[in-house]
Parts: C-alpha cells; sequence; structure tokens
C-alpha cells in the first residue's frame, strides 16, 4: 500500500504533461470559435507547428528556433482559414478539415523527402529541446511526506510549455472577460450585426482571433515534438486537436471549464496508459486497443450531453455578409 | 433576371464544368508547388503519374478499381453533404462494413455465390448504416456537432477492428493481423476474367464487378436525392433549415434517415475491397477512401454523374502516385493526401472565392441589357 501515493503522484504528473498540448490547443480554438469561425483545423496546426519545429530544431540545433518555426507555421495555416472563411465567406468546417487533410500528408512528404527517415525528423540533442525545469526547493522539500511528492512529481520537473499552458488559462480568461479586445471578441462571435454597427470591423476582430488561435496552437504543436518527444514522429497529434476541441465544446467556450475539460481527457490518457495488462476487478484484462479508444469513447459520451447541451456562440459557422 | 434558359445553361455549364476544371488545376499547381520543394520536377511527375493511371489496360483497371470504391465514398459524403451535413466518418463506416461483409464470408463457404452476394450487400449496407447511425442519433437528439463525433467513431472504429483482428479473428499460427483467405466461391468476379470468358484477354487488375454496383448506387442516390420525397426533403433542410421546418419538415428524422443511407453508401466499399480484391479482412483496408470521398464529393459537385468523373482522376491519382513513387522515390503516395487536401481546400472552402469572379465574367456576356 505504500506505492499508492507515488502512483497516484505519477498518475497526476502524466495527467498535468498530457493535458497541457490540449490545454493550449483548446485555449486557441477559444479564440477562434468565440470570435464566430469553427475552429476544427487546430488538428493540421498542431501537426505543421509539430512539423516545423522539430525540422528547424533538428537543423538549427535550437529550441528557440524551432518554436519560432512552429509558430509561423500554424499561424499561416490560421490566416490562411481566415483568408477562405472571413475574406471570401467559404464553408469553415470545410476549409479546416481540407488544412488538416493536406498536413497529415504534407507533413509526411516533405519529413521524408528532407531527412529520409520514413516521415521522422532526427532525435534532438539537449539545446534542440525544452528540458524538464527543476523548479527552487525540490531538494528542500524532497524529504517532506506527501507535500515532497506532489512538489517533486507534479508540480516541479515539467518544460517550459507545461508552465506556459498553466499560465494561458488565467491569461485568456482575464483577456476574453476584461480587455476591450475580449469584449468585441464574444461580441463579434454573438451578433456580429451589432459589432458592425458600432463601427468595428467584423473582418478584422475575427483575423486577431485567428491570429491568436494560430499562435497557441503553434505552441502546441511545438509541445508535441520539441518538449514532450525529441523527433516529430508521423501523424504525432493523433486527435489530439479534435479532442481540445471537444474539450472547448464541452467546457462551454470558457477558459477555466475548458480546463477542467483538458484535465479529464489527460486523466482518461494517463489511467489508460497504466491500465495496460492490469485485469481490472471483474472484467479481467482488457484488451490494449480497446483501452486505447476511453478517451475517444469519453469525448462521445461527453458531447451526448451527459452532463447538459452546449450552447455556442450564437453566430458560429455563419460568415458574415455587411448587408449593403 | 432577366437571363433567358440559354444564357442560363451557360452559367450552368460554367458551373459544372469550367470551375472544377480551374479547381484543379489551381490545385495541382499547389502541388507542383510541394513538389518543387521536394527538389522534383513537377511536369516529369505529371507525366509518370498520367503514365501510371492510364498507360496500359492493366493500369486503367486499376485505376478503375480505386475509383469504384472512391464513387461509394464520395457518393456517401456528398447524401450528406445535400442535407447540410459533413459526414467524415465514411472511413469508419466502410471499416466496420468490412467486419459484417468478412463475418458473412467467413461462414459462407458452402454458400452459392448468388446468394452470397446479395447477402453481402445487405449486410454491408447495414453494417455501415449503423456505425453512422449513433452519430446521427445523436447529432438529432442530443444535439452533439456531428463532425466531431463521425471523427470519433473512425478512431473507436480503428480500435474496435485492431483489437478483433489482433485477438480475434486473427488466423491461427499467423503473424500479420488478417482472417484466413475466404472460400472462392465468396469471390467477387474479375473484370478481366469475364472478358476471358467471352475469348478477351486485357491485363490482369484488381477491377471487378462491384464496379456495377457502384453505378447502380449512382442511379439509386440520383432517384433518391431529386425524385423522392425524403431526398427532396433532405435537399430543403440543406438549403435552409429554418424554410425546412417552417414547410413542415422534421430535422431529425431526416437527418438520421440521410446519415444512414449515407453509412450504406459507405459500407459497400468493403464489397469492392474485402471481396472483390483481398478476400479476407486486412488492417485498415479502407485506407483513407472515407477522406477521399470527401474531396470526390466537392470536385463531382454533390451530384452522381460529377462524383464518378471525380472518381476516375483519385483513382488516377491514387494508381498514377502508386507508380510514382517507384520513379521518385521522394514522393511517396502521401503526395495523393496532400493534393487531396488542396483540392478540398479549392473546391471547398475557396468555391465562392473563383465561383464568383467567373459569373461576373460571364454575365455581361451573357445579359448585355443588365445595368
Amino acid at each position: 500500500m505504500s506505492e499508492t501515493p507515488l502512483i497516484a503522484a505519477l498518475l497526476a504528473a502524466a495527467t498535468v504533461r498530457g493535458a497541457a498540448p490540449l490545454v493550449l490547443a483548446a485555449l486557441g480554438g477559444l479564440f477562434a470559435e468565440r470570435s464566430g469561425i469553427v475552429d476544427i483545423g487546430i488538428e493540421g496546426k498542431m501537426l505543421a507547428s509539430a512539423f516545423a519545429a522539430a525540422a528547424t530544431a533538428a537543423v538549427t540545433g535550437s529550441a528557440w528556433a524551432g518554436l519560432a518555426a512552429g509558430l509561423a507555421a500554424s499561424v499561416a495555416l490560421a490566416l490562411a482559414h481566415g483568408f477562405a472563411c472571413i475574406t471570401h465567406h467559404g464553408n469553415q468546417v470545410v476549409s479546416g478539415m481540407a488544412l488538416n487533410i493536406t498536413m497529415s500528408g504534407l507533413t509526411a512528404v516533405l519529413g521524408n523527402a528532407w531527412f529520409q527517415q520514413g516521415g521522422q525528423t532526427p532525435l534532438l540533442g539537449t539545446g534542440g529541446r525544452f528540458a524538464p525545469i527543476q523548479l527552487p526547493g525540490t531538494a528542500a522539500l524532497a524529504g517532506v511526506p506527501g507535500l515532497g511528492l506532489l512538489y517533486g512529481e507534479v508540480v516541479s520537473g515539467h518544460n517550459l510549455l507545461v508552465y506556459a499552458a498553466a499560465a494561458a488559462v488565467p491569461v485568456v480568461a482575464w483577456i476574453v472577460y476584461r480587455t476591450r479586445f475580449g469584449l468585441r471578441l464574444r461580441a463579434v462571435g454573438e451578433s456580429p450585426g451589432a459589432v458592425d454597427t458600432a463601427g468595428i470591423s467584423v473582418p478584422r476582430t475575427r483575423y486577431r482571433a485567428l491570429l491568436v488561435s494560430g499562435v497557441l496552437c503553434g505552441l502546441s504543436g511545438a509541445y508535441l515534438s520539441i518538449a514532450h518527444n525529441a523527433a516529430f514522429i508521423r501523424d504525432m497529434s493523433a486527435g489530439k486537436g479534435y479532442l481540445a476541441l471537444a474539450a472547448l465544446i464541452f467546457g462551454q467556450w470558457r477558459p477555466g471549464p475548458t480546463l477542467g475539460a483538458c484535465l479529464l481527457f489527460a486523466f482518461a490518457d494517463a489511467v489508460q496508459t497504466r491500465l495496460q495488462g492490469t485485469p481490472l476487478p471483474g472484467v479481467g484484462v482488457v484488451p490494449v486497443q480497446l483501452i486505447q479508444a476511453l478517451p475517444h469513447v469519453l469525448t462521445v459520451a461527453l458531447l451526448a450531453g451527459v452532463v447538459g447541451r452546449a450552447v455556442a456562440p450564437r453566430a458560429i459557422g455563419v460568415p458574415y455578409v455587411k448587408d449593403r | 433576371m432577366s437571363q433567358g434558359p440559354s444564357r442560363r445553361a451557360a452559367l450552368g455549364w460554367a458551373r459544372a464544368v469550367v470551375l472544377p476544371t480551374i479547381n484543379l488545376a489551381l490545385a495541382l499547381a499547389l502541388a507542383a508547388v510541394v513538389i518543387l520543394l521536394v527538389g522534383e520536377n513537377p511536369l516529369r511527375a505529371l507525366r509518370l503519374l498520367a503514365a501510371g493511371a492510364f498507360g496500359n489496360a492493366e493500369a486503367i483497371g486499376y485505376t478503375l478499381y480505386y475509383a469504384t470504391t472512391f464513387v461509394f465514398t464520395g457518393l456517401a459524403v456528398a447524401v450528406a453533404f445535400h442535407g447540410g451535413l459533413f459526414n467524415i466518418g465514411a472511413e469508419g463506416q466502410a471499416y466496420i462494413a468490412g467486419l459484417g461483409v468478412a463475418l458473412l464470408c467467413l461462414r459462407a463457404g458452402a454458400w452459392p455465390t448468388v446468394l452470397v452476394v446479395p447477402a453481402a450487400i445487405l449486410v454491408a449496407a447495414a453494417f455501415g448504416a449503423g456505425w453512422a447511425f449513433v452519430p446521427a442519433w445523436l447529432q438529432a437528439r442530443r444535439g452533439s456537432h456531428i463532425v466531431i463525433t463521425t471523427i470519433m467513431f473512425n478512431f473507436i472504429a480503428s480500435a474496435v477492428m485492431t483489437h478483433l483482428l489482433v485477438n480475434v479473428l486473427i488466423k491461427p499460427g499467423q503473424q500479420s493481423p488478417e482472417t484466413r483467405e475466404f472460400d472462392s466461391s465468396t469471390w467477387l468476379l474479375q473484370v478481366h476474367e469475364v472478358f476471358h470468358a467471352v475469348g478477351l484477354e486485357i491485363g490482369h487488375s484488381p477491377f471487378n464487378v462491384s464496379s456495377l454496383l457502384a453505378l447502380a448506387a449512382c442511379a439509386l442516390v440520383w432517384v433518391y436525392l431529386w425524385r423522392t420525397r425524403w431526398g427532396y426533403e433532405l435537399r430543403a433542410l440543406g438549403h435552409n433549415e429554418t424554410a425546412a421546418v417552417y414547410g413542415g419538415i422534421v430535422p431529425a428524422r431526416i437527418v438520421i434517415v440521410a446519415m444512414s443511407i449515407s453509412g450504406a453508401l459507405a459500407g459497400l466499399v468493403s464489397l469492392n475491397e474485402v471481396m472483390g480484391v483481398h478476400h479476407r479482412l486486412l488492417l485498415n483496408f479502407p485506407g483513407g477512401a472515407g477522406y477521399v470521398g470527401i474531396a470526390v464529393a466537392l470536385i463531382g459537385r454533390n451530384h452522381p454523374v460529377g462524383i464518378v468523373l471525380a472518381s476516375v482522376l483519385f483513382g488516377g491519382l491514387y494508381q498514377g502516385g502508386t507508380e510514382l513513387s517507384f520513379d521518385m522515390p521522394k514522393l511517396t503516395r502521401d503526395m495523393v493526401v496532400v493534393i487531396q487536401g488542396l483540392i478540398i481546400l479549392v473546391c471547398g472552402a475557396f468555391e465562392h472565392a473563383l465561383r464568383r469572379p467567373l459569373e461576373a465574367l460571364l454575365r455581361p456576356a451573357a445579359s448585355p441589357g443588365q445595368a
């Protein structure tokens, strides 16, 4: 029984690490969707950023250069999405899926052509990735029962982007609810006509929202390839973009509850990893392949409104056409 | 609008023929940029691709075999599109239908072929429809977003099928996760066998008689969409939900029916792949065909005739892309996925961007009297 606190701490730490990319991506999606633009292209932006970051970091040996490249790739896709959906009133879901499919192929083609490792990028050295950070006081607290374990395993020892994700939640909440941009953002997603009447440009506000979404999804993608792992692997986003979007919907498009949903998904994934091969009471050993589907089944169950119907921003998915 | 019928017809032709051609050219131009980035010659790649896809009877057979699969998924996506629904789950629906067909074929060894085929059609359609029914029901009754649910159902289908193939259905004493080969009475006739029977020899390819089923499906979908009340209600819903509801249409029922039909069409993929070619259930046999269906439906403008043409185009891309990757190893078959994504982007997301200037270009010529 003395192992239980350690297992709990490891599970919590795995949850934190798994939630970080979901939180960053979901908060990115929050800006886009609150402005009235469906952001199903999160997956593609993450994948593009993960690839650009790992490829650049592999060539330059610098994690920061990799991060910059990842952000640039993600922002470029966000602007392409905006060009299709805002400027040309295109179908937002179709545009997002087009980006996802294109990126799934493009990262594989370019990775294979440039690095000749079957679509993978070279393994990064120490300078090429964001290493775990030991927060001050870890050693001092190590001896304290309970607290030492909590601080050492769960709070300390993550990479920079995990702390960025944690900091992003209150910052995003403040921007969305307490700043002028946030007010305009929410208004443009609920009633773009009213915003337009007030003399504020709907397209400009939406483009700015997509820009922020691009940056946050870029951080999320870079986390996958140059922080959590040390290389890009084919299709490494593996549906995380869709899970982030589901977390956003389940979190009712609000930062706090979205964080909760991301933690829930990450927890399901951490449990899933730990359960593999462990017999469950009354069921026996559940096959690995079925356990791996747990986060996806959870998503369907949650979206089916087990906890209540989600109310989307009213103007979401509707292109804004100025009346003449 | 004071346009005469012939002028309107000119606009219609522009929309149906000129616009897809321009879209396709634009997508290929973007793909050429990618080929340049990789360090290959786009024109040479295009030549190799075309030769690989249509160069000889065998190549054409392979192209048409791929095209058959894409007709099914393209129709599946198109039916949903007409109701304003985006069915991204054709991949999973085809996969699960493959399970149904395989279970049938594994047991139907002693049955005559004339009995197996209709049974397989029913089973494939039922399994595909069943896998689409759940997301449809959740959308109609619980308000879950169908795009996300169908994506999740693709992941779940993949997990379930991997489990079944690795742990349950695998042929004993074998490493690769696949079932045993079905008895030959359940195999679909190959087209080259048909030609052989009447004394003609053509190149061997997996092109089989399920292509006739694909054409029949096209005709049935056309009847459903434009000649039945259900089809009318679906299109009304897709055009304007408020007006449709005002007209007495119940969206929930229409959504569930249309998605089930869509899933059934996707399920028929397994006749071509499982019964027509592999004669066993393979891991991940749809191989992305569900996503190709999105591109096919968009470039085929959601019309059966357009879908057949777009399917042959994509069949050519798949077959030619395979040949291309032998000559240019840097251009793996993922290049086809890139082109597919670019086509969805140009034809789907930027549809208005090109349509409006084109119509503006044609309109002054078509109606000189207008101010």
